[in-house]
């Protein structure tokens, strides 16, 4: 999933100074479920900016909407119809970035502000802490290194093997946060009985595949082609 | 290393490793700026005390004048550098040609290097590169020296002589790992390895045995890194701040042992020590004295270590 964190209230609030009719939308998927941007928190957002503004002696229209998924049309249309009948006249998105640029692309004249800082691809560790696990960058290599990934997961995205500051598990950039991935690697190949492959040297990687290609997309010709 | 009639550089240092003499480097760090005085200073301390120095590359993250631009400086003052390169900076369009640009300033060895993350630096909003690691840039500066092309493969215009230098960390971990990565190092093009600080004794010892054992030292050219603490207050530091290197408490309190005006002394009559006892370890084919900041003191310690005068 993708993983976000709220942005300073301050600085969304910054952003709509100027505005009068705003509509806040949540996303019922990633971010719903690493609890920054779901129905709840759109409720704690519109309330807070309602106080805040309220108090600064302002009075704004603060509206709430929370769709499905911010990331495919259909379930967006709705949120783009309201926009106009509603005379919005700001939006304000706790999807992940991707909410936001899909909305930007389609919301013509009316501005759009994330309310969220989009983090990682990552998995929930246990309640409450995500960690990040991929970086998509397009030519999956965990075949291998025992299906554990050191693009997105080495602090300097090692393929070689660990460096000088690998120390009892922990990585030297965050000793107290961050598990050298190399050290997790190594332990899990030689569960595997395969020690041996960290001998092999990995070439540098083609990283066309990832965002240095240019930006990506993808097409599945069977779907595509029936437009 | 296998045909040591070959010189692959024609370097200083690969001459006298390839002839057999006991190597002595030292580390020449960069001015923070373009204070070429500074670093000639440098340099004149160091003048015939050592085989090369190692002009370090933004160490630790640090903006500095960049290890070409001194490196040629040393050469241009008779003083044999050692040319460090970090992946941190560069991708391998900018390695490649900062590679170029250095051989035809001079430089005949280059010590390659991952690099210390940004975050330990002064500049830790920095975006990193880490195209390659300092595997896979050993293999791409081999390539170019010996199959005479770049790494997507186009021929070079006018090939580079390079003695080819890395890293090597006996003491992080996993530590069964860490020889298995010094033979990476040799197969990707290795020539000789400079050790990280060694005051483990006991480990660096264990490291060099299974380092023979697979026969790399027959392979390659191992110096042992050390460097001089110059006081108990240093020592501490280094064994609980740097990631890597470990001070034994005997080392500590040592130290500490005596007043601290004589401090410096007692870190110099230690690194004395431990010269000599690298020089009785099967394998230990030099020194590399990383006397941080401290390159008056390394005219004493060669002399007093009886490495004077270099071959
Ligand atoms: S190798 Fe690439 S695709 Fe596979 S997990 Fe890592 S970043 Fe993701
Ligand atoms: S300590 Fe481990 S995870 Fe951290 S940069 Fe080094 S190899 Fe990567």
């Amino acid at each position: 999933m993708i993983v976000a964190d709220p942005k300073p209230f301050g600085q969304v609030k910054g952003y709509l100074e100027n505005f009068e009719r705003i509509l806040i939308v949540g996303c019922g998927a990633c971010t719903t479920v690493c609890l920054a941007g779901g129905e709840a928190e759109v409720r704690l957002l519109a309330s807070g900016m309602r106080i805040a503004f309220g108090r600064d002696g302002q009075s704004k229209t603060i509206l709430e909407d929370c769709v499905q998924r911010q990331c495919d049309v259909e379930f967006v249309l709705p949120v783009l119809s309201r926009v106009d009948n509603e005379k919005i006249d700001a939006v304000v998105t706790i999807a992940c970035g991707v909410g936001v640029n899909f909305l930007a692309d389609r919301l013509g004249k009316t501005p759009v502000f994330p309310g969220l800082n989009t983090t990682f691809y990552g998995a929930g560790m246990e309640p409450g802490l995500w960690a990040e696990m991929c970086a998509g960058c397009g030519e999956c290599m965990t075949a291998l290194t025992g299906g554990i990934c050191p693009v997105a997961r080495c602090s300097k995205h090692l393929l070689n093997g660990p460096c000088g500051g690998s120390e009892k598990g922990k990585c030297e950039v965050d000793p107290a946060n961050i598990d050298c991935v190399w050290q997790l690697i190594y332990d899990r190949l030689k569960r595997l009985g395969r020690l041996d492959d960290l001998q092999n040297i990995i070439a540098p990687k083609d990283w066309r595949t990832a965002a240095d290609g240019g930006v990506r997309r993808t097409i599945r010709e069977h779907l595509y082609k029936l437009r | 290393m296998s045909d040591k009639s070959v010189m692959k550089s024609g370097s200083n240092l690969e001459r006298v490793l390839t002839s057999g003499h006991f190597a002595v480097t030292c580390e020449c760090g960069p001015p923070k700026g373009a204070d070429v005085e500074h670093l000639q200073k440098k340099i004149e301390l160091i003048r015939g005390c050592v085989d090369a120095a190692n002009v370090t590359d933004n160490q630790t993250a640090v903006v500095r004048m960049s290890s070409i631009a001194a490196g040629a400086i040393m050469v241009r003052s008779g003083v044999e550098p050692v040319m460090q390169m970090v992946t941190r900076d560069r991708n391998r369009i900018a390695a490649q040609s900062d590679i170029f640009g250095a051989y035809a300033l001079g430089i005949r060895n280059m010590l390659c290097l991952t690099g210390d993350h940004q975050i330990f630096g002064n500049h830790p909003m920095a975006k990193n590169v880490f195209d390659l690691d300092s595997i896979q840039l050993l293999d791409v500066v081999r390539t170019i020296r010996d199959k005479g092309t770049v790494n997507c493969g186009d021929p070079v215009e006018g090939g580079i002589r390079m003695f080819l230098g890395a890293a090597a960390n006996p003491f992080a971990d996993p530590f069964e790992f860490r020889v298995i990565r010094l033979a990476k190092k040799i197969r990707a093009g290795a020539d000789f390895i400079q050790t990280q600080c060694i005051y483990d004794m006991g480990r660096f010892r264990e490291f060099m045995k299974m380092a023979c054992d697979m026969g790399l030292d027959g392979q390659c050219y191992i110096l042992a890194g050390l460097t001089p603490l110059k006081s108990a207050g240093m020592a501490a530091y280094m064994n609980k701040n740097v990631s890597g290197i470990s001070v034994p408490d005997e080392i500590i309190n040592r130290i500490r042992g005596v007043p601290k005006g004589n401090q410096a002394e007692e870190g110099i009559n230690i690194l004395l020590e431990q010269i000599g006892q690298v020089r009785e370890i099967r394998g230990v084919a030099g020194v590399h004295i990383m006397a941080i900041e401290w390159e008056e003191r390394i005219r004493e310690i060669t002399e007093r270590a009886g490495f004077l005068p270099r071959p």
